[in-house]
């Protein structure tokens, strides 16, 4: 029994040293939540650059894999179609890049064609199988002599979306400027005329309707879903 | 000192009969870090789940549950994704210290189900429902404790596993195609939420059951025996 007044000192002292515990409640905090989540987050797209490897590719599947055309689903965050003028479309070019300017899809087209039935995932949950054919992002930006040691793509859309992607990603074999779906012409709801395909990125990096593309070492703003507290680094 | 502390004591009709070291620091902390991550990942696994409640097509897209909001957390579908990409780490951390401290000290032998134990478990469920006697006891944990909490580990290391395939499939592309895909393992994800709440009811059932000491213990280490 003499032991008693003992113990409950080391109850004490044992309950204290439980108080990391207590640190969590910092997440109940309004004004460390935002920053403690960033912070959260942060590491999240840390780790998902350290698993990242060029040479390592998506999962491509057979044709009798693919989902439907009709049943691939179109998403956007304000318009299906923005109205984009085919005849006079063209890709503005600029940034770290030697020959800046614009780029009809018929340049973008004389560029070797890679086909490939890939699955595309949404951060929502659901995924397709989608077949998509285009140009490799890396060819078009040997053409027009960009800076690969730069850090990032940039690239805006005719409906104001935005995203942006990582050199690596860029120059990854599957990363396609794509001008067709499911060996047809993309059609205006999925992009037309030319619009990003990354097998190894989450959906809403697949950018549509592309207007413009920069490469730079500065972005001034992310991406539209990225900028409202999605991950930077989503891939896949 | 001690004579007051022990006439306190008599004036609640308790007495201390024994009291024992049942829980070492280690195996708290993890425990309470766990147990609060838990709680968001699931809350904040919910809201993320209400963005797509299917396992089947988008198109057309069949729900499988309404879980309401009010019983999610993050508010949205990227709110949800902070949390849960949080409190990820902090679940993956706490739970290769309590496994790494386990193995290391040698406490994993007495909450491990193995073989022999095997035999001991349908006894005691019985003895739950009512419809046996309680079997004697000569270890720390009962068979069946040692079933659930070895259950609990397996199931916390298959959450991470299918999270990390949902999270890198193609990455990872090997570990989603061991669970049967990207599409399997999101199911595969949330068929284990769901035997973790089981567990965790099941659990939360016992420690009521066992009281306040018994309670007591995860928190300071040191179980008191009253009579």
């Amino acid at each position: 029994m003499s032991s008693r007044p003992k113990l409950q000192g080391i109850n004490r002292r044992e309950l204290l040293k439980l108080t990391p515990v207590l640190a969590v409640g910092a997440f109940a905090v309004p004004v460390l939540r935002k920053p403690l989540l960033k912070t959260g987050l942060g590491l999240s797209d840390w780790a998902a650059k350290r698993l990242f490897r060029r040479g390592h590719l998506a999962p491509t599947f057979a044709d009798s894999e693919l989902t439907p055309f009709s049943k691939f689903p179109v998403n956007d965050y304000d318009v299906d179609d923005p109205g984009v003028d085919l005849d006079a479309w063209s890709l503005t070019v600029s940034g770290a890049v030697q020959k800046a300017g614009e780029y009809k899809l018929a340049q973008i087209q004389a560029l070797p064609k890679f086909r490939q039935n890939t699955r595309q995932v949404c951060v929502e949950g659901w995924d397709v199988i989608g077949r998509f054919g285009g140009t490799r992002l890396s060819d078009f930006l040997h053409m027009i002599g960009a800076d690969t040691n730069a850090l990032f793509v940039y690239v805006e859309c005719a409906d104001d979306y935005y995203s942006s992607i990582d050199m690596a990603t860029a120059l990854h074999p599957q990363t396609l400027l794509c001008y067709e779906m499911y060996d047809q012409p993309l059609t205006r709801e999925h992009g037309a005329p030319l619009r990003l395909q990354i097998p190894t990125r989450i959906g809403y990096q697949q950018a549509k309707y592309l207007t413009d593309l920069s490469v730079t070492n500065v972005l001034q703003r992310v991406g539209y879903w990225e900028d409202q507290g999605y991950s930077r680094v989503y891939d896949l | 000192m001690a004579a007051q502390t022990l006439a306190a004591d008599e004036t609640h009709g308790h007495k201390v009969r024994s009291t024992q070291y049942e829980h070492p620091y280690m195996v708290r902390l993890c425990h309470w870090l766990n147990a609060v991550s838990l709680f968001v990942l699931a809350g904040s696994g919910l809201q993320i789940f209400r963005a797509f409640p299917s396992f089947g097509a988008k198109i057309p897209q069949k729900d499988l549950l309404h879980w309401p909001k009010a019983l999610a957390i993050g508010g949205w579908l990227g709110g949800a994704l902070q949390w849960h990409l949080t409190f990820a780490w902090i679940y993956l951390a706490t739970g290769l210290v309590y496994v790494g401290y386990e193995l290391f000290s040698g406490n994993y032998k007495q909450v491990l189900f193995v073989r022999r134990d095997v035999s001991g478990v349908l006894p005691m469920v019985r003895h739950y429902f009512f419809l046996g006697p309680k079997p004697l006891q000569n270890e720390s944990y009962n068979p069946l404790q040692k079933q659930a909490y070895t259950v609990a580990v397996i199931l916390g290391l298959l959450s991470v596993l299918t999270g990390l395939a949902l999270w890198k499939p193609v990455q990872l592309s090997w570990l989603a195609w061991l669970l049967g895909g990207f599409h399997w393992a999101r199911l595969w994800h949330f068929v284990t939420l769901w035997a973790i709440v089981a567990f965790v009811f099941g659990h939360l059932v016992m420690v009521v059951l066992h009281g306040w000491a018994n309670f007591m213990s995860m928190l300071t280490g040191w179980k008191k025996e009253t009579e």
